[in-house]
């Protein structure tokens, strides 16, 4: 059948510039760019362009750009490119168009309808350049009250504390699966996770035995396919962590497209070679929260009550009350994923239309557990689309305990967005695991950007703080006075708990 | 109160209470016990003990959970959900029936059961057996795995039910109908559904398939593969192997090993 599908991008040359090196032509993975040998000239395929800026970052001359394809349909605001070329596609293989990386529709992005305080005249702000500021956070249980007792005049902790996790700043790297990334990228992350004190998750994939040494900083994560999960494993992370959802496709599994399993993957999976990684939404032994409960308390079992148990769940419409279920199920920790969160793989039009913004959830999940008096029962990480360190500020003072972050750790390492982590050609080495490919990702580069990025974030988030005159993090969280909304209708305002500016 | 929020920390118990101890055995009295409790006793003792012997055992769930040696534990009484679950080497046989989750994600060692076992036996089973002398619930063996070496093995003595070897990957899954009269039909529908690797072998006749599973006659190899394990059935249970071995055997396979390749594009 002929494809009427045109390409979204065109590729350009400036052959005043090309010196016909052909970087390019080694670094694309996608058989973009060729050599025609008759005529002495690079050319290249546009229809196979992901618009990933290999090339174009490669290139030694500059000579590549990469544009949008000038050629649109007949303008319409309802029918648009993206939605014609889509349903081109479907007639064309009548299978679910499938994509990668989070939402990327133009809906509410909260973040920037929010902004911060600051401290002037009546309150002093703080110089974070000559006084500390405090961004440790603990993550955990927190008793109902503290028991102390004197001993030879020293005071004494009675109360028996849950395990915490010790964060050195609240921004953990998220869940990306061994599998879905390769073993540079783990490695990467554990290691920036290491030297920042911080944690990576490590995903549902399972983790590399080679990567047992940083377990300190890894946050293993069991999802219902349970890959690579084994008693070891649950022990050698600082904490464990039930996916039960994610953002990016709220009531759907982890899927692992069979191109993407390796021999490495297959083994550690413990499922045939280039066969799909199958996760199903549901966990089969858990169909209510009295079953989840049962799973934290397993996981807790076989690891001696010695680690914090999390639950990460997708933000959708009754986050709140599950969340509160999750509280009195046990979990330590409970995890919530915003729209914006990203994947490997989703089919589109689940990771585009289903579930909601991280900023609503978070607050009313928040609201809720405070109205109940279960809030330090458990710690709130959010995830989906943290981009900067006013978001991380904005949402810890939105009741958050920390953030995870995916999407802008990947970027840090290469990702431009090119949503087409699914086909496991990834040029910038990260979501693939073809052995060549993955060799590009070097994990000493790539963990010296993520703590590069990290440590960034943590001076901005200081600079902050001590403008609102707030000298440790733990006083920012869940203190919505130092928020305020702009141009939003008195029903988000009061979700989110905030004033409108000016208020 | 509610003891799983009180974040207390383990209870030590009065060795001399409920647990005896002679010559290398151990035997607990779990009536009144918390399960928490149990496992913290069954957590000191199994690394010296030969064998543990629990006697009045009501609904304790997560028996055997988390385990990690090579123990010898016999249950008597009804263990609760979770029993086995991420175990790792131990042998428990169960004189009594189990009830959900028996052996969930197990990496090694063995579960006997004298009787019959509920819902999702062997989620996720890593390695190891299990051995359910007479029927189980829904979604036995779902997402088995195997690689290698490492290759699990469940035996159901009786029937099962639905979702039989749902989204299996590995391993083998055998079902003997030996709780059936002459004649019936094995009632599981959907068997194999999202099946992508291992084999389900049944020993009846079973009427409904997943549409990603289809039904074989056994072949020499299969034969080899199943006596041995047959015979091991038969001895904990006293069957005889001849008369197990002479019933009509079918095989269910994955159509293929991408159920769902074609899916997306």
């Amino acid at each position: 059948m002929k494809s009427y599908i045109e390409p979204e991008f065109i590729v350009k040359r400036d052959y005043e510039k090309c010196i016909k090196c052909k970087v390019c032509i080694n670094e694309c993975t996608y058989g973009v760019h060729y050599y025609d040998d008759k005529n002495d000239i690079i050319r290249s395929r546009d229809e196979n362009c992901v618009n990933c800026h290999r090339c174009v970052v490669f290139c030694p001359t500059k000579a590549i750009t990469i544009e949008k394809n000038p050629t649109q349909y007949t303008e319409n605001s309802h029918w648009t490119r993206e939605v014609i070329t889509s349903i081109k596609r479907q007639a064309e293989t009548g299978g679910a168009i499938l994509t990668g990386m989070g939402c990327d529709k133009p809906y509410y992005t909260y973040w920037d309808k929010i902004l911060l305080n600051a401290s002037q005249v009546t309150n002093p702000s703080i110089d974070p350049l000559r006084e500390p500021i405090e961004l440790r956070t603990y993550l955990g249980a927190k008793p109902d009250k503290l028991e102390l007792e004197l001993e030879n005049g020293e005071v004494l902790l009675k109360t028996k504390l849950a395990p915490q996790l010790c964060a050195e700043v609240p921004i953990l790297f998220a869940a990306v699966s061994y599998g879905a990334v390769n073993f540079n990228v783990h490695l990467a992350l554990a290691r920036a996770a290491a030297e920042l004190g911080t944690f990576m998750n490590c995903g549902e994939g399972g983790l590399d035995k080679r990567l047992y040494r940083y377990g300190d900083h890894i946050i293993v994560q069991v999802a219902s396919g349970r890959f690579g999960v084994n008693p070891e494993y649950l022990n050698v992370g600082a904490a464990i962590e039930i996916k039960i959802g994610q953002g990016a496709k709220p009531g759907i599994g982890g899927h692992l497209p069979g191109e993407k399993v390796t021999q490495e993957i297959a083994q550690i999976r413990m499922i045939p070679v280039g066969t799909d990684a199958l996760s199903p939404a549901p966990h089969h032994d858990i169909y209510s929260i009295e079953d989840l409960r049962q799973l934290i308390y397993a996981l807790k079992e076989a690891t001696d009550y010695t680690k914090p148990v999390a639950v990460k769940i997708a933000a959708v419409h009754n986050s709140a009350a599950i969340a509160s279920g999750i509280a009195r199920a046990g979990a330590d920790i409970i995890v919530l994923d915003g729209v914006r969160g990203a994947t490997g793989a989703a089919p589109k039009v689940i990771r585009d239309n289903v579930g909601i913004p991280i900023e609503l959830a978070l607050a009313s999940v928040d609201q809720r557990l405070r109205d109940e008096g279960i809030r330090n029962r458990v710690s709130i990480i959010v995830s989906g689309g943290i981009r900067s360190s006013a978001d991380v500020v904005k949402a810890i003072a939105l009741g958050a305990d920390a953030v995870y972050i995916g999407t802008a750790a990947l970027v840090a390492i290469g990702c431009t967005l090119c949503q087409k982590c699914y086909t496991g050609k990834c040029p910038w080495g990260i979501t693939t695991t073809d052995p060549q490919i993955s060799k590009r990702l070097d994990p000493d580069v790539a963990a010296k950007r993520l703590i590069n990025l990290v440590r960034a974030w943590s001076i901005e988030i200081k600079e902050m703080l001590g403008a609102m005159g707030i000298n440790a993090i733990e006083s920012l969280r869940g203190n919505r006075e130092q928020l305020r909304g702009v141009g939003l209708t008195d029903t988000e305002l009061k979700i989110l708990g905030i004033k409108m500016a000016g208020e | 109160m509610n003891r799983e929020f009180s974040h207390e920390g383990r209870k030590t118990l009065d060795a001399s209470g409920p647990v005896m101890i002679n010559n290398g055995v151990v035997t607990i009295n779990a009536a009144n016990m918390h399960y928490r409790d149990l496992n913290l006793l069954l957590k000191t003792h199994s690394n010296l003990a030969k064998r543990i012997n629990i006697y009045n055992v009501y609904g304790q769930r997560y028996i055997g959970t988390g385990l990690r040696n090579n123990v010898e534990i016999h249950v008597y009484g009804t263990p609760g959900n979770d029993l086995a679950a991420f175990m790792d080497g131990p042998t428990i046989y169960v004189h009594g029936n189990a009830q959900d989750g028996v052996g969930n994600t197990m990496n090694s060692g063995k579960v006997v059961v004298y009787g019959c076992a509920g819902d999702v036996v062997g989620y996720a089973m890593r390695g190891g057996r299990i051995f359910i002398r007479d029927d189980a619930g829904y979604r036995v063996g779902i997402h088995m795995k195997e690689y290698g070496e490492q290759k699990p093995v469940i035996v159901i003595g009786g029937t099962a039910q639905d979702f039989l070897g749902e989204y299996m990957a590995g391993g083998i899954l055998v079902v003997l109908g030996l709780t059936l009269s002459h004649g019936e039909t094995h009632k599981a529908k959907f068997v194999g559904t999202g099946m992508h690797g291992g084999i389900i072998y049944i020993r009846g006749q079973v009427t409904h398939v997943g549409k990603e599973a289809k039904i074989t006659e056994l072949e020499e190899n299969d034969v080899a593969l199943l006596k041995p394990i047959i015979e091991e059935f038969c001895s904990y249970f006293n069957f005889n192997i001849d008369e197990v071995l002479a019933g009509e055997f079918k095989k269910i396979v994955p159509l293929s090993t991408r159920p769902y390749g074609k899916l997306y594009t």
